[in-house]
């Protein structure tokens, strides 16, 4: 009979500790971590409209935020008319492959992609697709070497000047080059990639190289000494040294360059597509502009927030990355 | 001298800086018996972890060298394995894990998986670390990552155990629990030991053979001081032994009255000579 009641009592209590978790996590939230940012943003939409309403271009008025949001909301409805259209446009074309097949059982059916406009988040995808082909061959490339320049002084001292000459180099002054170099190399009947890909996802990996190589090598560099000497003792073999004792020490310093190799990369992408006319933002900005209806400026700005918000979203992705392969759970990451 | 098991041997090191080289250690001889347990002290900055350093392989002297039955030392290798002051654990390798690293290496081949862990687990026993075995560095305390330190060096069966201060960032009674340990072990053992320290008692109570060295620049042993206590020595027990306050009296005055210095005017002189810069003054830094 008692154990019955304790075992009631423990419930209970436990039920109450459920009960207050709760409450304690919902009044941790701190209300100056709401409401600051929330203000920061509302004071932004202020200035900018009443700016906005006194610039007057050859397009129009400067649009405001109310203007940029109709004019993200009909980006949003053309998208889904052309969805529309693109079903109907499938939907067609299955009855008559299927008709074509029931006539002639030998027929050759071919199957036709769709080949309407891209849509606004076709392009976004693009963008996407675009910028994380890049990182990721630059990141192929920028981690081994900037491992191999951390662990050996010749081979830094020898990498070093070619780091800082090209670092700087705009993606503009490389895009005809690759554009060139890319045309003249990727000859193929049956393109898997769009040139204009390549020659876009190139140059960001020419540009977000840098930060990753640089911030590697420092990391590998600055591994503990005493760390290092213990490897030494055990006489690790080169390649179980790196993987059990470099990368992990190393690990904070790599996501910091990948965080900022992406930043870069994403930056250089929207120059990037506007010259190679890769069907992504960049494109999207440019035809617009190139277009100037008196709708081009709102949807120019909508894709001025897009584009941040999706670089923010990017960055968010890599210290998840960085959380997940890290070593050290504890440590504070911004 | 060829039968000696650890032989330091002439051993002398030059370290380059801007205002020229500087001459840390000159001349510096002493032997080791196998088994026998040997402190090395000084003042801070007269070179014995760098004679530690050397022993090891981590650093090359300039000249003489160092020969382990009868095998000169080039480079460091798990046979004389370190202990360090800071413990020196990888962060993202649990205890067991960390351990492993260097018996993994070492019994490549030798021992079968099975006969690995169950390896490791004992050396972790015998430093009564087996209790954490799988958990990480920054989970247990200061004295506890130092006895995994000190497991790790032992799983690799080194023919020399070299220690780095290796107690020197711990509290008194921490400090004391893990002299005891490290004493029963090395009996239980009979494992060499080369024990770098500032801390008198610690090496009064823990060596058969104290090494004193003089103060650097180019600094060399002074005296050699062999503790003839029976052991097990308890702490206690010695603190009113009138031998163990001899010896700890002799290294005191060492330390203290000569100042660590033997022959300050020829090692000056010679010095003075290599036209290499000295009067580095002489620390009265705490031991």
């Amino acid at each position: 009979m008692t154990t019955q009641v304790n075992s009631n009592e423990n419930e209970m209590s436990s039920a109450a500790k459920a009960l207050g978790k709760m409450v304690d996590a919902f009044t941790s939230i701190d209300v100056k971590d709401v409401i600051y940012p929330f203000l920061g943003i509302i004071i932004f939409l202020f200035i900018w409209n009443v700016s906005a309403s006194r610039i007057d271009t050859s397009l129009g008025q400067f649009p405001g935020p109310k203007q940029v949001y109709q004019q993200s909301l009909s980006l949003i409805d053309e998208h889904n008319a052309e969805q529309v259209k693109k079903a109907a446009f499938y939907e067609r074309q299955d009855k008559r492959n299927a008709k074509k097949a029931e006539k002639n059982p030998n027929a050759v059916i071919k199957v036709r992609k769709y080949t309407g406009k891209e849509t606004f988040f076709d392009q976004i995808f693009t963008s996407l697709k675009t910028v994380l082909f890049g990182f990721f061959i630059a990141s192929a490339i920028a981690i081994p070497l900037g491992i191999a320049c951390g662990l050996s002084d010749a081979v830094y001292k020898g990498m070093n000047p070619l780091i800082q000459i090209f670092k700087p180099v705009s993606p503009l002054a490389w895009l005809p080059l690759i554009t060139m170099v890319v045309s003249a190399l990727y000859v193929t009947d049956d393109p898997y990639f769009e040139k204009s890909f390549l020659n876009s996802a190139l140059t960001v990996a020419l540009c977000c190289l840098w930060p990753t190589l640089i911030n590697t090598a420092v990391g590998v560099a600055n591994v503990d000494k005493d760390l290092l000497n213990v490897s030494r003792v055990i006489q690790l073999p080169a390649l179980t040294h790196v993987r059990k004792i470099i990368l992990p020490a190393s690990i904070p310093m790599i996501f910091t360059g990948l965080r900022l190799s992406l930043a870069t990369g994403w930056m250089v992408l929207i120059a990037a597509e506007m010259l190679s006319q890769n069907p992504g933002l960049g494109k999207f900005v440019w035809d617009e502009f190139q277009n100037g209806s008196s709708n081009s400026l709102s949807r120019i700005m909508v894709a001025v927030v897009v584009i941040g918000l999706i670089g923010f979203a990017l960055d968010r992705l890599i210290l998840m990355a960085q959380r997940f392969v890290s070593w050290d759970k504890q440590a504070i990451l911004r | 001298m060829a039968n000696k098991f650890l032989e330091i041997s002439q051993v002398g090191i030059d370290f380059p800086t801007n205002n020229g080289v500087y001459t840390a250690l000159n001349d510096v001889n002493f032997s080791i018996e196998k088994g026998e347990f040997v402190s090395i002290i000084g003042h801070s900055g007269c070179g014995k972890s760098t004679v530690l350093n050397i022993i090891a392989g981590l650093y090359q002297a300039t000249s003489g060298g160092v020969i382990l039955e009868g095998k000169e030392v080039n480079e460091p290798g798990p046979d004389r394995a370190v202990v360090f002051q800071s413990h020196a654990l990888m962060p993202w390798l649990s205890v067991f894990d960390n351990v492993a690293l260097g018996v993994e290496k070492v019994f490549k081949g030798k021992k079968s998986r099975a006969e690995i862990k169950s390896w490791i687990e004992h050396n972790l026993e015998l430093v009564k670390m087996d209790h954490a075995m799988h958990k990480m560095p920054h989970e247990i305390s200061g004295g506890m990552k130092q006895r995994v330190g000190i497991a790790r060096c032992l799983a690799m069966q080194p023919k020399v155990m070299l220690m780095d201060e290796p107690f020197g960032a711990l509290d008194a009674l921490t400090r004391a629990n893990l002299q005891d340990s490290v004493m029963e072990i090395q009996k239980e053992l009979n494992t060499t030991v080369v024990l770098i320290t500032h801390d008198v008692d610690e090496a009064v109570l823990m060596s058969d053979k104290i090494v004193m060295m003089s103060n650097g620049p180019a600094a060399k042993v002074g005296e050699l001081l062999s503790i003839d206590l029976p052991r097990p020595r308890e702490r206690v027990a010695l603190s009113k032994n009138e031998q163990f306050n001899f010896y700890r009296q002799q290294v005191l005055s060492f330390l203290y009255e000569k100042k660590g210095v033997v022959n300050f005017s020829v090692a000056k002189q010679e010095n003075n000579n290599r036209a290499r810069k000295t009067n580095e003054p002489i620390t009265e830094e705490a031991v």
